[in-house]
């Protein structure tokens, strides 16, 4: 046992020098730019697992809050200057506050309709962005947020803001390990499972899910606010519900609830586009051919997958809970 | 008066639209207990092969109607038994069908794209321009039309469901598709049947809500699918009639906003009306309510 967890550590920290080594490799800014944009979507996808992989709701919705966080953060650093500290975390607070608003009525639901209801919300804010012109300018969007400047130092070039992704994805990492070890985390899981028995066994289905579908929305609120200050300019059309379709194929592709299956199909669908640059019209075709070649994949049983991933697994090898579940 | 009384005529021609869109989502939600996703675009696709047949082939329209219809019925039935059926028979939780169908929607969307791009194109119609007046109102001909066949296919297939026996089957399988298979039913053919009318008529909606536009261009199904499920939820979900009387409300619903508010947030007032639903009355205005059973 001790062994293995040593050669697991052995790989996270090469696999960490790895990622800070990554930028100084060698790489034009157009490729760090994209390495941000993946781990921009690892943490949107992350944020989503918590919901929809621990818990098994699924929700149509995800980007809604992410538009919240960034028009937040937008406008707080363009109308009242404010430092992108405060507008970092008013942009999540103001994200989780509206998925508990939200949330209140809409998790009352569950499959298809919660589905349904997360997307009409999601496209309620952006209508409501895209009209509200007096206030965020509609659809002529926000032009030249000022860059993240944190300590003092001005975000001039995408290396900054590389590494305070790194970070803040490491942090939603362990955070997200510390939801599923947690009492809170058992709960979410045996919702997922049988919401019925769980309601029985005396945990607050309803309750529960509602601070997860806050929490999922605290840090997709948080990666609004930093692709805000990345891209420097933020229009409605940013945040249309393909995106949200995006972000759960990612968490359904990674495997729902794993947190290295998430950043891996995060990572994998952020560059897949970039080298299908040249065939732009056909990027879409090949994506919903994709989803559904995805899910006929899922037919394979489980035990064959496993048999063939093996040795790759063992090298790996995932913590396993009481119940010998992955987690 | 009169502006209210002609906003109120266009909803009803509006209406009749969702409402033919409406009942094939409830259908296969009656079913299969799945939302459909690729149901707005397959609308939009039975539009397009029309305007392909009439205009490109210069087919003679009837010949051109038809065709759509059963080509997109078709589609249908080959869209669920490439797709959806492998998943049901490998008992995949629902969600995997649900993800299947955003992949077929995005599938149609940009296979159309491809062929046609994404300009507005003049859609062929009939009685250009011609109005029947009663009174101070005035009436498109194409209304009178549009309610006329909807209301038609309508009556058709609430006899199908009704009377026939493949539409008994129907009714079984929505009750309960177990119960169904031991009685003898094959459910995977009563599911093909429901995709293909559930297709046909959003093949019939597309055409028909084009011709009265008088325009078509690819985004016509991202609308219809989130307003049709608003109408079958607020009719209650697998329930024919209520599919019609909530596409109706919506459609007038959105009519007034339109008149009255603004235009730019017609859009808004289906999602509102949905989520009220959702909220005070989850089993829809006609829906029973069913009980959890573990």
């Amino acid at each position: 046992m001790r062994m293995i967890l040593n050669r697991k550590r052995v790989f996270l920290i090469l696999l960490l020098l790895g990622l800070i080594a990554l930028p100084f490799a060698g790489l034009s800014n157009y490729m760090i730019r994209v390495l941000v944009n993946c781990l921009l979507y690892s943490v949107l996808a992350l944020s989503l697992n918590m919901f929809s992989g621990i818990c098994g709701q699924i929700s149509l919705g995800h980007i809604g809050f992410f538009c919240i966080g960034a028009y937040t953060s937008a406008l707080m650093a363009l109308r009242l200057g404010a430092p992108f500290v405060v507008c970092f975390l008013f942009a999540g607070l103001l994200a989780g506050l509206a998925a508990f608003l939200i949330g209140i009525p809409a998790l009352r639901l569950s499959g298809g309709y919660l589905a349904i209801i997360t997307l009409s919300f999601s496209e309620i804010i952006r209508l409501v962005i895209l009209n509200w012109v007096s206030f965020t300018r509609g659809p002529m969007g926000l032009p030249s947020i000022p860059p993240i400047t944190l300590f003092g130092i001005r975000f001039a070039s995408n290396i900054p803001y590389y590494f305070f992704m790194l970070v803040f994805c490491i942090l939603v990492v362990i955070l997200m390990r510390h939801i599923i070890n947690s009492s809170f985390g058992r709960d979410l899981r045996a919702i997922r499972d049988d919401e019925i028995a769980a309601e029985a066994m005396g945990i607050n289905c309803y309750w529960n899910k509602v601070t997860v579908f806050s929490c999922a929305a605290l840090v997709a609120g948080l990666a609004g606010s930093v692709y805000a200050h990345c891209m420097r300019f933020i229009d409605p059309s940013s945040f249309k519900t393909d995106v949200s379709f995006l972000v759960l194929s990612m968490v359904v592709l990674g495997g729902m609830g794993s947190i290295a299956g998430s950043i891996t199909a995060a990572v994998v669908l952020t560059i897949l586009p970039e080298l299908l640059r040249g065939f732009d019209d056909f990027r879409m075709l090949f994506y919903g051919l994709a989803l559904i070649i995805m899910m006929l994949l899922r037919i394979i049983r489980p035990e064959t997958v496993r048999r063939w991933t093996a040795p790759v697994r063992r090298a790996l090898s995932p913590r396993r809970t009481v119940d010998g579940s992955e987690v | 008066m009169t502006l209210f009384l002609q906003q109120i005529i266009n909803g009803i021609a509006l209406g009749s639209v969702y409402a033919l869109t409406a009942i094939g989502y409830s259908m296969v939600y009656g079913v299969l207990e799945l939302v459909n996703f690729a149901h707005g675009n397959v609308y939009m696709a039975g539009a397009f092969v029309y305007y392909l047949l009439a205009v490109t082939l210069l087919l003679p329209w009837w010949l051109s109607f038809v065709l759509a219809v059963v080509i997109m019925g078709f589609f249908g039935v080959l869209y669920d038994a490439a797709t959806l059926r492998p998943l049901r028979k490998a008992g995949l939780p629902k969600f995997t069908g649900l993800i299947s169908s955003i992949g077929v929607s995005t599938v149609i969307y940009n296979v159309f794209f491809l062929l046609l791009g994404a300009e507005t194109k003049l859609y062929p119609t009939f009685f250009e321009g011609r109005l029947l007046r009663i009174g101070s109102l005035s009436i498109n001909y194409i209304y009178v039309v549009i309610v006329a066949v909807s209301t038609g296919f309508l009556l058709l297939l609430t006899f199908f469901i009704n009377k026939t026996k493949v539409g008994m089957a129907m009714r079984a399988v929505a009750q309960s598709a177990e119960a169904a298979e031991c009685m003898g039913i094959s459910t995977n053919r009563i599911v093909s049947v429901t995709f293909f009318i559930g297709s046909a008529l959003a093949a019939i909606s597309g055409i028909l809500s084009c011709m009265s536009y008088r325009s078509i261009d690819i985004s016509v199904g991202t609308a219809i699918t989130i307003k049709a499920f608003a109408a079958t939820v607020l009719g209650g979900v697998g329930n024919l009639p209520g599919a019609v009387i909530g596409a109706f409300a919506i459609a007038i619903a959105e009519v007034l906003t339109a008149g009255y508010i603004s235009s730019n947030i017609r859009s808004i007032s289906s999602f509102i009306i949905l989520i009220l639903v959702l909220l005070f009355r989850p089993n829809g205005l006609m829906g029973r309510s069913v009980q959890k059973k573990v």
